[in-house]
C-alpha cells in the first residue's frame, strides 16, 4: 500500500523523524483553518500517488489566508497524471539550504537492504542517477545485523552531506531505517531530506510503501485503509479480500494464482480480445470467495464474458464449482461464463457442474480454447 | 536422477494437523513421498492417518531420521518455524506459506546463509516441488505429472507450474523434476540454483523455466544460461499485457519503470539463446519438438 505524503510524514513521526508542522485539508476552509493553525507563510501541497507535482502545479506558497483560499481552491480537483486531488497538505515553509536524498529497499537481487544516499536531492535526482551515479552512495545492509549510528555517521560524511548537516541526518537516517525495518515498509524514501538555513535537518517530503502481508501486526494502519484506491471496483473487490486490478476490456477475468490470472491475460490478448481485469482469488479459494469474484465482475458494466481459468493445487476444484453453483442462485449474473478447470479435485469439480452447463456456462477443456470462446462470447459470437 | 529430492527423501510437516498441512501432508505421503512425521508442539503424541505427530522437529528427526520438512505454517509463525528446522538439521525445506512479511524474509533467508548454510530452503509461498513417481513435497497435484524425464520444470508462479506440467504430461513427456520457487520478494531458492542442478543432472536433458513479471531473476537467469547451460532451455514470462506499476498479486510480480516487464526479459533470453514462447501451451509444444529432436 502507497501512502500519500501526509501519511507518510504521520508514520515518520511516530519514529521520531523529524518534519514539518502541518495538517491535511480537503476543503478551501479547512486548509485556511490549518494555515492558521500553523502559521505563515505555508505551502499548499497536493496529495497524489504520483511524481511531478511540483511542475504540474500541485505545490504553492501562500503567504497569507487570501493566498491559501487561492491556491486551495485551484489545487483541490486538479488532475495530476490522471489522479485527482482531492486533499492537500498544509505546512509551514521551510527556508532550504540543502536538499539530500535518502532511501531504504530491499536489494531482491543480493537479498540484503539497499540503502541510499546523496547530497544532490531533489527534484532531479532520477537525473542524478543517470548522469552522475557516484553521487548516490549505496549501502547494502544485512537484515539480521542492522544500521546502527556509527555506520550511519561514516555513511553521511562519504555521501559528502554539509559538515552542518551530518550529526543530525546521521540520527535521522538510523530513525527511517527503524521506521523502514520495524515499520514494515517495502520503501522508505525522502526527497527531498532538507537542511535549512538555520541549520535544521528534516523530512520535507515522505514516499512510504506498506507491505501489506505485515498488516495484521499494525493495527494502526487501519486508519489509512480504503484511501489507496480511486477505482469503485478495486475498492469493492479489496473489501471482498480480492486481488483485482481495474482494466480496459470486457472480457472478466477469475484466475487462481498471479502468475496464472498474468497469462490469462496474455493469452485472451493473443487470441484478440483483452481483459477487463486481473483477478487472482489466491491459494485454497472456497467456495465463498468464487462467489465474491463473480459479484465483483458481473458489477462491472463493461463485462462482456467472464472467464473462470482455474488450476488447482492447494485450491480444490470442487470448492470453485461450488462457488459458481452458488454464484448462479445468488447472483443475478449479466455475462456468459467460460470455465477451465484443471488440477487438484479437477474430476469432483467438473462432475459437480455438468448438470448446469448451457450456453451461459461454457466448459472449455484448455486454457486458449477457453480464451478464444470467452472473447467469442465477448464480441457477440 | 532427480533434483534435490528423491524416493529416499524422509519428509515431516511442520503444521501437519491443521486444515492445510492435514490434507497436502496425507497427500503427498499417498503419492508415495516418505512423509514420516509431523510436528505439532500441542498435538505430540497423536497421529495423522498414521503419521506420528512430535513435538519438535529436533524430536521428529531424533525419531525419525528426516532430512526434509514440509512447513504448512501460518504467516506469523512461518519463518520461526523455518529456523527450527534448520537448528534440527534439516537440509531442505518447503515452505508454501502466502503472506509472511518481506523483512521477515530477508532475516530469515540471510539468518539460513550465515548459520545454516548447508540448508536450502524452497520458497516461501511457492507450490513446492515434485520428482514425478519418487517424492512429491507441498501442494502439487501429483496426477498431473508423469515420471520418467527427461524435462525438469523451474517456475517462479504456483499455478503456471501446474500449467506447465500439464501441458508436458498431456503431450507424454515426463519430468525428473518439477520446481516452483514462488514469487515472494525474498526466494530461498532461485532460478539459478535450479537451473545449476539441472545441467548436473544426467537424466535431465532439457528445461522449462517459468518466469514472471518483477525483479531481474529472469535477466540473472539468462546471463547464467548464455556462460554455463550446455542443456535447451524453454521460456515463457507470464504478464506480457501487465500494466505497469500495478501489484499483480505476487509481491514480486510488479513492473517499476521500464525494469522488470516481460518484454525485457524475453529479449534477455533470447539472447541467451533460449527458446522463448508467448503461452504456456506453445511452451509445451516446443518442448515436444525439442524432447523428440533428443
Amino acid at each position: 500500500m502507497d501512502l500519500f505524503e501526509y501519511q507518510g510524514k504521520q508514520y515518520f513521526a511516530q519514529f521520531g523523524i523529524p518534519v514539518s508542522p502541518g495538517g491535511e485539508a480537503d476543503t478551501v476552509d479547512e486548509a485556511v483553518a490549518q494555515a492558521e493553525k500553523i502559521g505563515y507563510p505555508v505551502v499548499v501541497k497536493a496529495q497524489v500517488r504520483v511524481g511531478g507535482r511540483g511542475k504540474a502545479g500541485g505545490i504553492k506558497l501562500a503567504n497569507n489566508a487570501d493566498e491559501v483560499r487561492e491556491h486551495a481552491g485551484n489545487i483541490l480537483g486538479m488532475d495530476i497524471k490522471g489522479h485527482v486531488v482531492r486533499r492537500v497538505w498544509i505546512e509551514l515553509s521551510s527556508d532550504i539550504a540543502k536538499e539530500y536524498y535518502v532511501s531504504f529497499t530491499l536489494d531482491r537481487p543480493n537479498k540484503v537492504y539497499l540503502g541510499m544516499l546523496s547530497a544532490e536531492g531533489g527534484v532531479e535526482i532520477e537525473e542524478v542517477a543517470v548522469t552522475n551515479p557516484d553521487a548516490i552512495i549505496k549501502l547494502a545492509i544485512d537484515p539480521t545485523v542492522g544500521l546502527d549510528l556509527a555506520t550511519a555517521t561514516k555513511w553521511v560524511a562519504d555521501a559528502n552531506l554539509d559538515e552542518e548537516a551530518r550529526e543530525q541526518a546521521a540520527a535521522l537516517i538510523v530513525q527511517l531505517y527503524t521506521c523502514y525495518v520495524d515499520g514494515d515498509c517495502d520503501l522508505a524514501e525522502i526527497n527531498p531530506l532538507i537542511l535549512t538555513t538555520d541549520g535544521i535537518v528534516r523530512a520535507l517530503d515522505a514516499k512510504v510503501t506498506l507491505d501489506s502481508n505485515a498488516a495484521y501486526r499494525h493495527p494502526e494502519w487501519e486508519a489509512w485503509s480504503g484511501t489507496d484506491t480511486e477505482d469503485p471496483r478495486e475498492a469493492m473487490a479489496k473489501e471482498k479480500g480480492l486481488t483485482y486490478i481495474g482494466l480496459t476490456g470486457d472480457v472478466g477475468i477469475i484466475a487462481n494464482g498471479a502468475g496464472l490470472a498474468m497469462s490469462t491475460l496474455d493469452v485472451v490478448n493473443q487470441v484478440g480480445g483483452e481483459a477487463a481485469n486481473f483477478l487472482d482469488i489466491g491459494g485454497g479459494a472456497n467456495a465463498d470467495v468464487m462467489t465474491a469474484a463473480l459479484e465483483v465482475i458481473n458489477a462491472d458494466p463493461a463485462v462482456k464474458s467472464i472467464f473462470v481459468n482455474i488450476f488447482g493445487g492447494i485450491t480444490r476444484v470442487d470448492e470453485v464449482a461450488k462457488g459458481v453453483i452458488e454464484a448462479l442462485k445468488r447472483v443475478d449474473l449479466k455475462s456468459p461464463i467460460v470455465l477451465r478447470l484443471d488440477g487438484t479435485n479437477a474430476e469432483e469439480g467438473r462432475a459437480l457442474l455438468v448438470d448446469h452447463l448451457n450456453e451461459n456456462l461454457v466448459a472449455e477443456p484448455t486454457m486458449l480454447d477457453a480464451a478464444r470462446t470467452a472473447v467469442a462470447l465477448a464480441n457477440g459470437r | 536422477m532427480s533434483i534435490f529430492v528423491d524416493e529416499n527423501t524422509k519428509v515431516i510437516v511442520q503444521g501437519l494437523t491443521g486444515g492445510q498441512g492435514r490434507f497436502h501432508g496425507v497427500r503427498n505421503r499417498d503419492y508415495g513421498t516418505k512423509v514420516v512425521g509431523g510436528v505439532s508442539p500441542k498435538k505430540a503424541g497423536t497421529d495423522v492417518e498414521g503419521i506420528p505427530v512430535f513435538a519438535s522437529v529436533a524430536d521428529a528427526v531424533t525419531e525419525t531420521g528426516a532430512t526434509a520438512s514440509f512447513v504448512v505454517v501460518p504467516p506469523a509463525g512461518a519463518t520461526a518455524a523455518i529456523l527450527e528446522a534448520a537448528e534440527a538439521g534439516i537440509e531442505f525445506i518447503v515452505c508454501i506459506t502466502e503472506g509472511i512479511p518481506a523483512h521477515d524474509e530477508a532475516k530469515c533467508f540471510n539468518t539460513l546463509k550465515k548459520h545454516f548454510p548447508n540448508t536450502r530452503l524452497l520458497g516461501p509461498n511457492c507450490p513446492g516441488i515434485i520428482s514425478p513417481g519418487k517424492c512429491n513435497i507441498g501442494i502439487t497435484s501429483g496426477d498431473i505429472a508423469l515420471p520418467g524425464g527427461p524435462v525438469g520444470i523451474v517456475s517462479r508462479s504456483g499455478t503456471l507450474t501446474y500449467q506447465a506440467l500439464h501441458e508436458l504430461t498431456q503431450a507424454g513427456i515426463g519430468q525428473t523434476t518439477c520446481v516452483g520457487i514462488g514469487g515472494d520478494p525474498v526466494p530461498g531458492t532461485n532460478f539459478i540454483d535450479c537451473l545449476e542442478a539441472f545441467e548436473a543432472d544426467p537424466e535431465t536433458k532439457a528445461v522449462m523455466m517459468i518466469g514472471e513479471i518483477g525483479g531481474s531473476e529472469e535477466e540473472r537467469a539468462a546471463e547464467y544460461i548464455k556462460a554455463h547451460m550446455t542443456k535447451p532451455v524453454v521460456s515463457y514470462v507470464a504478464g506480457v499485457t501487465a500494466p505497469p506499476g500495478k501489484k499483480m498479486g505476487h509481491a514480486g510480480a510488479i513492473i517499476s519503470g521500464s525494469q522488470g516487464t516481460a518484454q525485457a526479459k524475453m529479449e534477455a533470453l533470447s539472447a541467451a539463446g533460449v527458446s522463448v514462447c508467448l503461452n504456456p501451451t506453445e511452451a509445451g509444444s516446443k518442448m515436444v519438438e525439442i524432447v523428440k529432436g533428443l
